[in-house]
């Protein structure tokens, strides 16, 4: 039986790590490559690596960092932000990374994604939805607003070549309040993909209801995990015990 | 030295950070005569098979995998392609295993089957444990599969022909358990040179 995997997210801003509230407040955490060594070593399935600040000063992707973590870790990377072209995508996974999420950039361009699925397979190519107020997308580090709906975009998305989605709930960002089940659940009912939970995980019980009650199949988290509030093996020995299927 | 080949459609990173990691010699190349000189070729994959199949071809790489003397281990696409042909880009594939890959039935599973999952080695020894799986098309069980897993369907997880070894999983993303079978291959190679 396929597991429901545990990931913690790495955001990066001049090369540390930090973590903010809704996509703001940053404060940093620490060195990404120590940290991913680290949530390697306690049992993470995956780790998400992002480069938050890419995009809006519209740089090329964060090479050098994605090699240094992939040196350390021997777990799945997904790496996102600023990604613009196939040969972004390309140089990523030749760097180490063995997915990446696109974001911004889909607005523009979705038919990248059927671009690089020619190219990399679907398995490769995660798609990144940030939603606020519910199921309004904004992109560009949350700060730009388009009319996109989340569950229709994610439909998309979908069918131009995703072979995941990242749902963030930018309300819940760093607000440890649970994550957005209504909207995960919705996805879910939507597409095919398996689907990452990402934005307002506080407690075991949060993470429990976004693979319960939302069908995630994956947890994102970054302060809980950073922050030394929960342990990554702790926490699966929790959702363990409640029947769900965990790699431990 | 274990050969790691070169192609366009690799997760080369990955792959040699993995068999560093465990201190075995690596060879990334697509040149056939310096593949040669090593003691087992590792084939990797992340892509899709028609881009693979021809990058191989462009490399003049098919025939010196197909005449391989020295153990050869596919990972992912890189085992999907020993078979006789894939249904995706219905591609035309090495033919040294027997058989089809299929894509899987989205309304039997979510697809790509993403993530850990247990795997089962029914024929030669192996570990029993979750190894990590990125992919949307598989091998059926057949006289060659030596492991197997499900997603909706139960299918080939690790197969083996002759010196030929396969695994739909990436023992490289597979944390200790996929370090430690990867150390088994490379064992296996420097007892095949001797």
């Amino acid at each position: 039986m396929l597991t429901k995997r545990v990931i913690p997210c790495l955001d990066i801003r001049d090369g540390r790590v930090v973590k903010g509230k809704r996509f703001e407040n940053l404060v940093d955490v620490g060195d990404p490559a120590a940290l991913a060594a680290r949530y390697s070593d306690e049992g993470a399935d995956e780790l998400v690596i992002l480069d938050i600040s890419a995009s809006l000063q519209e740089r090329r992707p964060f090479f050098e960092i994605v090699r240094a973590v992939a040196r350390e870790v021997a777990i799945p990377l997904t790496v996102g932000g600023g990604i613009r072209t196939i040969d972004d995508i390309t140089e990523l996974l030749h760097a180490g990374a063995d997915k990446v999420t696109l974001n911004t950039v889909l607005v523009d361009d979705p038919r990248l994604l059927s671009r690089a699925a020619e190219r990399v397979g679907s398995q490769a190519l995660v798609a990144s939805i940030d939603a606020t107020g519910g199921r309004s997308v904004r992109v560009k580090s949350a700060t730009q607003e388009t009319r996109l709906d989340a569950v229709e975009w994610g439909r998309q998305l979908v069918s131009y070549g995703a072979g995941e989605l990242l749902v963030t709930s930018i309300d819940r960002d760093g607000m440890k309040s649970g994550y957005d089940c209504d909207l995960l659940r919705a996805l879910h009912e939507s597409v095919r993909v398996p689907i990452v939970a990402s934005g307002g995980a506080g407690t075991k019980e949060h993470i429990l209801d976004a693979l319960e009650a939302g069908n995630a199949d994956a947890v994102l988290a970054a302060s809980i995990f950073h922050f030394g509030e929960i342990p990554i093996r702790e926490l699966k020995v929790f959702l363990k015990s409640r029947g769900v299927a965990v790699r431990i | 030295m274990i050969g790691v080949i070169d192609y366009e459609a690799g997760n080369l990173a990955s792959v040699t950070n993995a068999l560093r990691s465990i201190d075995a010699g690596v060879v990334v190349s697509s040149d056939a005569r310096e593949l040669s000189r090593c003691s087992g070729i590792i084939l990797p994959g992340v892509g899709a098979a028609p881009l693979a199949m021809r990058s191989l071809e462009r490399r003049d790489l098919i025939g010196f995998i197909r005449t391989l003397e020295v153990p050869f281990l596919g990972i992912c696409l890189g085992m999907q392609v020993l078979y006789d042909e894939s249904r995706e880009g219905n591609t035309k594939c090495l033919g040294i295993v027997s058989g089809t890959i299929e894509e899987f039935d989205a309304s039997a599973s979510r697809v790509p089957h993403m993530g850990w999952n247990k795997v089962i080695f029914t024929k030669t020894p192996g570990e029993n444990a979750h190894f990590y799986f990125a992919h949307s098309y598989y091998a059926p069980i057949g006289p060659a599969t030596t492991a197997t897993t499900e997603c909706g369907v139960s299918f080939s997880a690790a197969m083996r022909k002759g010196n030929y070894f396969g695994v739909q999983f990436h023992p490289e993303k597979s944390g200790p358990a996929g370090l430690r079978l990867l150390r088994g291959f490379c064992d296996l190679c420097e007892s095949f040179q001797r």
